[in-house]
């Protein structure tokens, strides 16, 4: 049935009392991202001088970072390992990532002091900068990211332009060049599928690389000189499930049924995914025999057991049963801890594992931060409403809406 | 990082005869960025000399344009009840700490960048903004800084500060080791103003000599250790204490260069391009077997 499946836009309208809740959060997390340009980013965030970085770094940049990985890991099975029954979940994911990096980078613009100088990594090299890695590839995949997305908005177009007034003696114009846009990109798209993978494999291991240079300052459960594996391997790991979570709601947002054939297949591929984090995390704990700091019961130990046994362990054994695999809410919950998982984890290596020698004040996140926060999240999750319903995204059953099927590779 | 230039060389000669003869700074003054100049500077501090007068606060201040109240409210002992730290207005701090065996004479010791050979901060800085001059000093660009911070999750000593109630351009701040104010032969204020000479300022190379020098000397006035020697990758900045610098909250720090393995798993990543361009070909392999593949689909 999978094979029959369509992505088309949703014929939904766009405000529900849901979406109203959204749109107040989003409005609320505006005024203090106000605050933050009228009175700089300590008239709004707690962080000082001995917490640089606070939950804008943790979650807005480095856990949005791992969460759209769902975007090159369903990349890389759709279109490199050409899986033809994953293609229904590889322009949502692809939509996340692109939304969800384009938020990285909004992220990054409003925690940097000067942040009408964020082009200058462009031009002022540091090739020994582990963020400075970070910010070109991200800056690269951004761009690729919107390449790749080009398709849908062609397919959205191509033989339906029409503009408006007197821009409407452009329709034929545009029509061209829409078609010579789909001819070109459907030759040239698996350059920037693959850069995408390649791009993505650097900096979510570059942004484990980040707290290495923080030495003794970072809690030696998390501090470890194979972090970048560790990102990646977890990056890697939440990407299905990701997918899973998302598609999910999506379905139930707009009344349509979850794609289970699809989605407990890439259940079934999580686990041993998961399994290789796994395998990676406890090695890592028993070569350099960090268990000890689990003797004792602090903020320190209970923040690592939850990442483990909560964010990986249960949701594993989850994934290896085949009831989980077959019942959505199991399926939903274990995806759901998983992401929250590696949400944990980010947090807990950017914030919690953070401990510097002299510390004055300790960093708790404000109510001005953890708005912007919550009002980025708000405003991405209504972007990507508003993109479903505009763009054929989710696949529907193939009798419905359009028939047209023109991309030898679609997403 | 550390490389010994030609030039550099040249220069060693030159300032080796120019520091003998006591114009140590004249010849280590030309800007090169980023370069461990062997005749670079630095200073001795010897906390069982330092009064704790506040004086180098002041002097700090008002050679950085930082406002300050006058000298006289630098008398103010109550300072010392909370441990302080530098910060985007105050560059240097002095803190004190009690002496077990003489309790009327209490340790002070001065806090500001330790200038290190190896920099953590100008390793991780995402655009160069920060630099080791050849004089020693690691000094910070504003024309580069786009504010991310990352300096100071790197630094192992806690020490740039950032003006974050600053809308626009905010700072980074921290102790530049008077480097405009030395390339006029002035020494550091700091250096200049204090009154009992417990800041010596002088060749690196040759204050860790004298250092060592006094501890064999006198080794019941010092503990057998000068911070700073050998702690990541060392620092131009010396220590010298009467007791155990954990005594002095001085961080504990290996003898590896500040910026750690992260350099090396930084170039290991890309080595030339290697394993990306590898992986971008074993990708486009996989695809293009993948599409050629008859359709049979089902993987299991």
């Amino acid at each position: 049935m999978v094979h029959f499946m369509k992505p088309a836009p949703m014929q939904k309208k766009f405000l529900t009392p849901g979406v109203i809740a959204l749109l107040v959060l989003a409005a609320n997390g505006l005024v203090f991202l106000a605050g933050r340009f009228l009175f700089g980013i300590g008239g709004v965030a707690n962080l000082n001088n001995q917490y640089p970085w606070g939950i804008w770094i943790a979650i807005d940049v480095a856990g949005g970072v791992a969460l759209a990985a769902g975007g090159f890991v369903t990349a890389a099975l759709g279109h490199v390992m050409n899986r033809e029954q994953y293609h229904a979940v590889v322009r949502p994911a692809l939509l996340t990532a692109m939304l969800g990096y384009t938020f990285v980078a909004i992220g990054v613009a409003i925690d940097i002091g000067r942040y009408y100088y964020i082009w200058h990594p462009l031009i002022m090299w540091n090739g020994s900068s582990a963020l400075f890695e970070v910010g070109i590839c991200v800056t690269i995949y951004v761009n690729v990211l919107y390449i790749e997305f080009l398709p849908v908005v062609v397919e959205r177009f191509l033989g339906r332009v029409d503009l408006p007034g007197f821009l409407s003696r452009f329709n034929m114009l545009a029509e061209r060049l829409l078609g010579m846009l789909d001819r070109g990109l459907s030759k040239t798209m698996f350059v920037f599928i693959i850069s995408g993978i390649v791009l993505s494999t650097l900096h979510q291991s570059s942004l484990g690389t980040l707290m290495v240079i923080a030495g003794p300052k970072m809690h030696p459960l998390w501090q470890t000189p194979v972090l970048p594996l560790l990102f990646l391997l977890s990056a890697v790991s939440v990407g299905f499930p990701m997918v899973i979570v998302e598609s999910m709601l999506a379905a139930r947002s707009f009344g349509l049924k979850p794609e289970m054939e699809v989605l407990s297949k890439l259940g079934r591929l999580t686990a041993p995914l998961l399994g290789i984090y796994l395998a990676f995390k406890i090695g890592d704990m028993f070569i350099r025999e960090t268990f000890v700091y689990l003797g004792v019961f602090n903020t320190v130990s209970v923040m690592f057991m939850a990442e483990v046994l909560i964010g990986i362990v249960l949701p594993l054994r989850m994934f290896l049963s085949r009831s989980v695999l077959k019942s959505p809410p199991l399926l939903f919950i274990a995806s759901l801890l998983v992401v929250l998982g590696v949400l944990l984890n980010r947090v807990n290596n950017f914030i919690i594992a953070y401990t510097p020698p002299y510390s004055l004040v300790t960093y708790v996140p404000s109510v001005g931060e953890i708005s912007v926060t919550v009002g980025f999240i708000c405003i991405l999750m209504l972007l990507y409403r508003a993109a479903v319903i505009f763009f054929p995204v989710i696949s529907l059953p193939d009798k419905s809406l359009f028939p047209r099927e023109k991309y030898s590779i679609r997403g | 990082m550390a490389k010994l230039t030609r030039r550099s060389f040249l220069k060693k000669s030159a300032a080796a005869g120019a520091a003998l003869a006591g114009f140590p700074a004249i010849a280590a003054q030309a800007e090169e960025i980023n370069v461990l100049s062997p005749d670079r500077m630095g200073v001795l501090v010897d906390t069982t000399v330092c009064i704790g007068c506040r004086s180098c606060e002041w002097a700090c201040k008002t050679a950085h344009d930082i406002p300050t109240s006058a000298i006289e409210t630098y008398e103010d002992r109550s300072v010392f009840e909370k441990m302080r730290r530098p910060d985007e207005t105050s560059l240097t701090v002095v803190n004190r700490y009690e002496n077990p065996d003489k309790k009327q004479l209490p340790y002070s010791v001065k806090v500001q960048c330790m200038h290190c050979d190896h920099p953590a901060c100008v390793s991780a800085c995402i655009v160069g903004a920060l630099s080791k001059q050849e004089n020693g000093a690691v000094i910070w660009d504003t024309e580069k800084c786009i504010g991310c911070r990352y300096c100071m999750i790197a630094c192992p000593f806690q020490i740039p500060s950032f003006e974050y109630h600053k809308p626009l351009y905010p700072s980074i701040r921290k102790c530049d080791f008077c480097f405009e104010r030395r390339k006029t032969g002035k020494l550091p204020a700091c250096v200049g103003i204090c009154p009992v000479e417990a800041l010596t300022y002088g060749p690196r190379e040759e204050l860790a000599r004298i250092a060592r020098d006094r501890v064999k000397r006198y080794p019941e006035r010092y503990v057998n250790h000068v911070y700073g020697e050998y702690e990541v990758g060392g620092t131009d900045w010396l220590y010298l204490a009467g007791v155990d610098f954990a005594a002095l909250q001085f961080p504990k720090l290996g003898r590896n260069q500040a910026p750690g393995v992260s350099e090396s798993i930084q170039h290991g990543i890309f080595a030339y391009f290697v394993p990306p361009a590898s992986l971008y070909a074993l990708l486009g392999v996989l695809m293009w077997i993948s599409k050629n593949r008859p359709d049979d689909e089902e993987e299991d």
